[in-house]
């Protein structure tokens, strides 16, 4: 008996878990659709719209990076949708849609596609879009808008919908007129650093404070990335480190003077640090790969936001010290390489 | 041997759990498989120089006689798996894949196959290096797979002082059974071939090292020791590559092997389980190793088992003997992990081959993913039981940096185990990057 068998010759392992760069990019959509739902819910239709512009704008953009530069379509990679949703979360409700189109280009063509697509990128994308309409639009990135108003699921901000290259209407009228009861438009970091007003923890907890538009939750942004952690799509030790990073700087100034300088549970909820530290310091890309390094990185991260918010003419700053610790994470993982099995040195363990 | 080394969960760092695929034949006893009409007998079934032949074209050979002599001290002698004649002494297919010198015999049908050659002595009153020459004698490899002289493992290097005979039981290959079966079949043997090793390496005391999935072998092997033995069993974790050598060290004694250094820097000499129940078996009786036990299985095979194949069956023989489906698509010589995939079918089974698994088409699929960016996830640094930073050497081999992955990254503390490979979710064929990073670096050093 002769035995027909058609096999194949590979190299070992032979076996191979079944876990793919699509399947964690997907889970990291799955978690932050609860944080875009409720944006949704606390903001309105106009933040539905600035979601749906930021990732189709990221996808499309990312078509045409592809094809531009001759290589396969990469959308299905499922990383541009995080970029674009992420992108749009960091934006205040109330931003023009032209603006949150450009910032998208700028996320996916200087953020990402420049440097080679996904894996290669230097800084998270999100944050060099959002970076870029920070310097860009100034004002428009610093208007803000209370939360639930009551006409948010019929009526768009004004501004959402200001046409290309146009400067947005003030908002202060409109919102004087669509606000019933006693939501305030300033943001609790604003409030806190000129007005020295502390809004509750509890608020900032469940996000019923003013804010960008994915920001304000601390609880569903919590819940998200306990899901990413379980599921080991995310390291935990980055967010841990952020949150220490900040709570450890702002504690000796708040004890110093309680007035002036915020107490470190109103640093940790408060503007965009759970966002940040959840979702954008941890992209994997943009992260040190060594375990020593992915400290260091992320206390560094918590360390300078508390520094820019205190110490800097910005309110927030967690934006741009992810972007600092993203340009200085390749630096990081190469003084933490990580200790080899029986290195010179080490005795024996007990 | 108490209860509370089963219940310690002695362990390494980092590692991987996949999937056991042991209960295909874990509860299968150990059969004896029918002899092929024709064995290949390869001359370099081992590390170190190839062995001699003895016999010539026509001649004919009884079961156990010696056909190939040890050429050197780093090699062992072959002896005839089966009664027979020598066909030839040619070329053929081997599963590393150059072609070797082989002893091709045709088996006689009508022989009884009863081994005749052997030379029966009082282990009891042999020196160590009796024993030592007894082994080589016996054409004794690691038969776990690594296929080294064993009794160049029991000459350590005079500046290091070995005390613990570690016994390495652990079988964390997937798939794989042989080793469990022998430990709950031939416990005897493996006894007495840990006494004889002990003796001849003049330790005090042996700890057998278990995976705690095959705790009924932990507990028959305890039964059998006296109160005061020399010889300890002990429950280790289940997680991949508990049976690496380093590993199992620091699990059962908690000694890290310095990195480039053998077993024997820290006071140890590690042994597999079938290498020592083969001792203890063949010692006594003065014969050569002519047959092993070999776990047949995976979802391809038909009939999976655990059988005593005699040293040269061609894989062929084989799989007709165990039968395979339609979707067959991937055979491998020894573990999933560390095993080799054949090319021929005619390739014999070796001293060093543990399993033979064959995959299905839906195993492979999932290999045919494409191979993404690195996207830094830095599961491979958690997975790797070196503690290397497979993902930075990753780049580097497709930089072609070969220099800086062994300079400063350490490359040569891989030993290719898979676990970077087996983790990776972007795909990389990391463990190939790496033998090739260190086949170019061994060729600019030569």
């Amino acid at each position: 008996m002769e035995t027909k068998l058609k096999i194949e010759l590979r190299t070992s392992p032979h076996l191979k878990q079944t876990m793919t760069v699509e399947q964690i990019m997907r889970n990291v959509v799955y978690a932050l659709l609860p944080v875009c739902a409720f944006a949704v819910y606390a903001f309105g239709i106009s933040v539905l719209a600035l979601l749906t512009v930021t990732t189709l704008t990221c996808a499309l953009g990312e078509s045409l990076f592809c094809r531009l530069s001759g290589k396969p379509n990469t959308t299905n990679d499922w990383s541009i949708v995080i970029t674009g949703l992420l992108l749009g979360l960091t934006l205040p409700p109330g931003f023009p849609l032209w603006m949150a189109a450009v910032a998208a280009v700028v996320a996916v063509g200087l953020g990402k596609a420049l440097f080679g697509g996904l894996g290669y990128n230097v800084m998270n994308p999100a944050l060099v879009g959002r970076a870029f309409v920070q310097a860009a639009f100034p004002v428009a990135i610093t208007t803000w808008t209370p939360a639930f108003l009551d006409k948010r699921f019929t009526e768009f901000i004004p501004s959402t919908l200001t046409a290309p290259f146009m400067q947005p209407p003030a908002l202060g009228d409109w919102i004087e007129q669509a606000r019933v009861d006693a939501f305030s438009g300033a943001t609790p970091l604003a409030l806190q650093k000129f007005e020295q007003i502390i809004t509750p923890a509890s608020d900032l907890f469940t996000g019923m404070t003013a804010g960008s538009a994915g920001e304000t939750s601390a609880l569903i942004i919590i819940a998200g990335g306990l899901y990413l952690a379980a599921r080991r799509m995310m390291d935990w030790r980055i967010p841990v480190g952020v949150l220490l990073g900040a709570a450890l700087t702002s504690l000796p100034f708040w004890l110093m003077d309680s007035v002036q300088y915020p107490d470190p549970l109103f640093v940790l909820f408060s503007g965009g640090l759970m966002l940040g530290a959840v979702f954008m310091a941890s992209d994997m890309v943009a992260s040190p790969v060594t375990p020593r390094g992915v400290w260091i990185y992320s206390l560094f991260i918590g360390v300078l936001t508390v520094i820019i918010r205190l110490f800097g003419g910005l309110t927030e700053g967690v934006m741009y010290a992810i972007l600092l610790g993203n340009a200085i994470s390749p630096l990081i993982a190469t003084v933490t390489q990580p200790r080899v099995f029986g290195a010179a040195g080490k005795g024996p363990r007990t | 041997m108490g209860i509370l080394n089963l219940l310690r969960r002695n362990s390494f760092e980092h590692g991987i759990h996949p999937q056991q695929h042991k209960e295909l034949t874990c509860r299968l006893s150990i059969r004896r498989l029918p002899f092929a009409p024709v064995l290949i007998v390869p001359l370099s079934q081992h590390a170190g120089a190839p062995a001699v032949p003895l016999v010539r074209p026509g001649q004919e050979v009884v079961r156990g006689e010696p056909v190939a002599s040890a050429n050197g001290f780093v090699s062992v002698p072959m002896h005839a798996p089966a009664t027979g004649v020598v066909e030839s002494i040619q070329l053929m297919p081997s599963a590393r894949g150059p072609k070797t010198e082989s002893i091709i015999i045709h088996v006689y049908e009508g022989s009884s196959q009863e081994v005749l050659y052997s030379a029966p002595r009082d282990v009891g009153s042999m020196t160590a290096e009796d024993i030592i020459q007894a082994v080589q004698d016996a054409g004794m490899v690691g038969l776990g797979g690594a296929a080294f002289p064993t009794h160049v493992k029991m000459k350590p290097p005079p500046e290091h002082k070995v005390d613990t005979l570690v016994v390495n039981g652990c079988e964390c290959e997937p798939y794989l059974t042989c080793d469990h079966r022998l430990m709950l079949e031939q416990t005897d043997d493996l006894l007495a071939g840990i006494h004889i090793v002990m003796r001849a390496l003049g330790v005090e005391r042996a700890m057998i090292g278990i995976e705690d999935n095959k705790l009924d072998a932990v507990e028959v092997i305890a039964r059998r020791l006296p109160a005061n033995s020399p010889i300890s069993v002990h429950a280790v974790q289940t997680k991949y590559p508990q049976g690496a050598e380093k590993m199992l060290i620091e699990s059962l004694l908690g000694r890290r092997v310095p990195s480039g250094s053998f077993p024997s820097a820290v006071g140890v000499s590690v042994f597999n389980v079938s290498t020592l129940a083969q001792i203890g078996a063949l010692l006594p009786m003065g014969q050569g190793v002519i047959e092993r036990v070999v776990t047949v299985t995976g979802p391809g095979i038909r009939h999976p088992g655990n059988y005593l194949v005699p040293v040269g069956t061609p894989v062929r023989f084989l799989l007709e003997f165990a039968g395979s489906t339609p979707q067959a698509h991937e055979l491998i010589l020894g573990g999933p992990m560390m095993g080799m995939s054949v090319a021929s079918l005619d390739v014999p089974v070796t001293k060093a081959v543990s399993g033979m698994v064959l995959l299905e088409a839906s195993d492979a699929d999932l290999r045919e993913r494409k191979v993404q960016p690195c996207i830094r996830c830095a599961y491979c640094l958690e997975a790797c039981p070196m503690h290397l930073n497979p993902s930075t050497l990753g780049l580097l081999a497709a930089k072609g940096d070969y220099e800086t992955m062994a300079d400063q990254f350490h490359l040569n503390d891989c030993f290719e185990c898979g676990c970077c490979s087996y983790v990776c979710p972007s795909s990389i064929p990391l463990v190939q990057y790496f033998r090739i990073a260190k086949a170019i670096n061994r060729e600019k050093a030569a």
